[in-house]
């Protein structure tokens, strides 16, 4: 996977996932659509302050709350290159996998970042370098078939490559 | 060293003899739980396979969140959902009857032993009857309809002792905002809660139920209740599928244990914006004003649930300031509502009673607030935005405690009026 290079956006602790995509939104499963009220419900300006490829920096329990796998994917189509946080909730995690959303679990990134800061991100390693404040992050680096879930854009292209390689 | 009732059922579905937290392992999956909330986009995934579900007797879909519809996009995902079950001849077919997880549990589908994993957050509600039930993604129910198993990483186990008896006026709703008080939202993220001691055993199914289904506010995969004499006949009765019943060892290994003292548990409230922010209702200010009070859901809808609001509201009025909603948890639970007399209480006091969908608990329709409104809820979250306007302010209280809050025009403490 290459290098994510983005803008970060701040949050705090227990980011629910119904202010990452509220459920007033979730009759619809277009996803573009979706990406127009991504964290809408906690910062109802995020999509139009935000640019293609930033970053959501965020503490710990990030994407609590409902399942719904709209979450993560409001944050894709929003065009959110990765989300760091201090832990993440346990189905938002799958989820982002699974959807191909990438994420970084990292103890102190958060307390170590400010809004506006540049991050460069090297998902092999899980290093996360703050490239404003000169400062180095780890994080735990995807296991190989995690990456490939990601490389395939997501579990069911992952799903169809294996299938079609025991063909 | 032994194993916790999480263990065991993962080693059994994965076929090894036993399993250590940490383990990533490929278990069998018993029931696979969809709905039109959450179905419709995962569907189309399926199906570009073109290969038949693994075992449709293991695949049960619902209509529950959007019953009935409220606007177009609501219906076509109803239809979608009527579609596909049409096309792949699933038998278990259960729309229109209140949130899955009570239909689950009255059709006997919630079995100890089993695994279940639904595409809705509070599939862990089967726990209560020793089933090691859990929410998945969407895209993650596309590979368990074509291969009948999920990975799972096997959590580490805590377990939580309620000791003493529950007091008057308390329900398990008190209990599991004591137990989110305690240890945060986050504070069994990854791990399977086992939940057990006296005042568990002597709590009803129903009561149980509404433990394990705010496991997930605690962050947990699975809150297990270990499977007693009245699990075992409440599935039988509604079920012969033959299952096992699995009890953690003496040796087993929790990461943590933690001790409730039932006995001295008060109602509780939690505040704006979050579950964990249980307060004691004696700590609670006098003048919290109430726009709307909300009985039902899959969290405070059930039989038990409606007794004590009726009991609180027999004879009374709701504030006049207030919408007091009451919404049955199933066809089931409005049907002996019924028979008690209990829908005739709620219509006296006022009550828009709703036929049984999750409507305003997850803000789709049917009781959405407006920016400063103040809801005092028996659902089960209470995040910004969640039952509409994210300026409105959600209060979770037990069934019985949004009653009296009804009655008052604000939140206050049912036991006077019980």
């Amino acid at each position: 996977m290459d290098k994510i290079r983005g803008r970060v956006w701040k949050f705090g602790k227990n980011v629910d996932t119904d202010v990452i995509i509220p459920g007033r939104y979730c009759n619809s499963i277009d996803y573009d659509e979706l990406a127009k009220h991504c964290m809408e419900d906690i910062d109802p300006d995020f999509v139009r302050k935000m640019s293609s490829g930033d970053i959501i920096v965020a503490d710990t329990n990030f994407g609590c709350g409902s399942s719904r796998e709209v979450a993560p994917l409001a944050i894709k189509h929003a065009k959110v290159a990765a989300v760091v946080a201090t832990s993440f909730a346990r189905i938002f995690y799958r989820n982002s996998i699974n959807v191909a959303v990438p994420i970084f679990e990292s103890e102190d990134a958060w307390a170590g970042t400010d809004e506006g800061d540049e991050l460069e991100i090297d998902p092999s390693t899980g290093e996360i370098r703050n490239v404003t404040k000169g400062r180095s992050f780890n994080s735990a680096p995807f296991p190989e078939f995690v990456q490939q879930i990601m490389s395939s854009g997501g579990l069911v292209g992952y799903a169809e490559a294996r299938l079609a390689a025991q063909q | 060293m032994g194993m916790t009732v999480a263990e065991k059922i993962l080693a059994a579905k994965s076929g090894v003899d036993r399993v250590l937290p940490g383990d990533i392992v490929q278990a069998s999956i018993d029931v696979a739980l969809t709905h039109e909330g959450l179905g419709p986009m995962f569907f189309p995934e399926f199906e570009r396979f073109g290969r038949p579900i693994w075992d449709k007797d293991k695949v049960v879909i619902t209509i529950d969140h959007f019953v009935p519809a409220a606007d177009i996009k609501q219906a076509i995902n109803s239809k979608l959902t009527v579609e596909f079950v049409k096309r792949h001849d699933i038998k278990q077919f259960y729309p229109y009857n209140g949130p899955s997880h009570q239909m689950i549990a009255e059709h006997g589908l919630a079995r100890p032993g089993e695994i279940l994993v639904g595409t809705d957050s509070h599939t862990c509600t089967a726990g209560a009857f020793g089933t090691f039930a859990t929410g998945i993604g969407s895209t993650e129910m596309v590979a368990v309809f074509l291969e009948g198993k999920l990975w799972f990483k096997v959590p580490q186990s805590i377990k939580f002792v309620v000791t003493g008896e529950l007091r008057f006026g308390v329900m398990a709703k008190d209990v599991v905002l004591e137990m989110l008080r305690m240890i945060g939202s986050d504070g069994a993220n990854y791990k399977a809660i086992e939940y057990t001691g006296s005042a568990i055993e002597n709590l009803s199914v129903d009561g149980r139920m509404v433990l394990s289904n705010m496991a997930i506010e605690l962050g947990a995969k699975v809150g297990i209740v270990p499977p007693d004499d009245k699990t075992i006949q409440y599935v039988k009765a509604r079920n012969d599928k033959p299952f096992t019943v699995y009890t953690a060892d003496p040796d087993a290994v929790y990461e943590a244990i933690y001790e409730i003292d039932a006995t001295r548990l008060e109602p509780m409230v939690a505040v704006p914006h979050n579950p964990a922010n249980g307060v004691p209702i004696s700590g609670i200010a006098d003048d919290v004003r109430i726009d709307q009070a909300f009985i039902g859901s899959c969290t405070g809808g059930r039989l038990e649930d409606l007794r004590a609001a009726a009991r609180v509201l027999k004879g009374r009025v709701a504030h006049s300031d207030v919408r007091l909603l009451v919404i049955p948890a199933s066809r089931e639970v409005y049907r002996k509502a019924m028979d008690e007399g209990l829908i005739e209480i709620f219509f006296n006091a006022g009550a828009i009673i709703e036929y049984p969908n999750c409507g305003p608990c997850c803000g789709l329709h049917q009781g959405i607030l407006a920016p400063d409104e103040v809801c005092v809820t028996a659902s089960n979250r209470n995040f910004p935005g969640r039952m509409g306007s994210p300026q409105a302010r959600l209060y979770l209280a037990s069934p019985a405690t949004v009653a009296a809050s009804a009655v008052e025009g604000r939140i206050a403490d049912p036991r006077k009026y019980l």
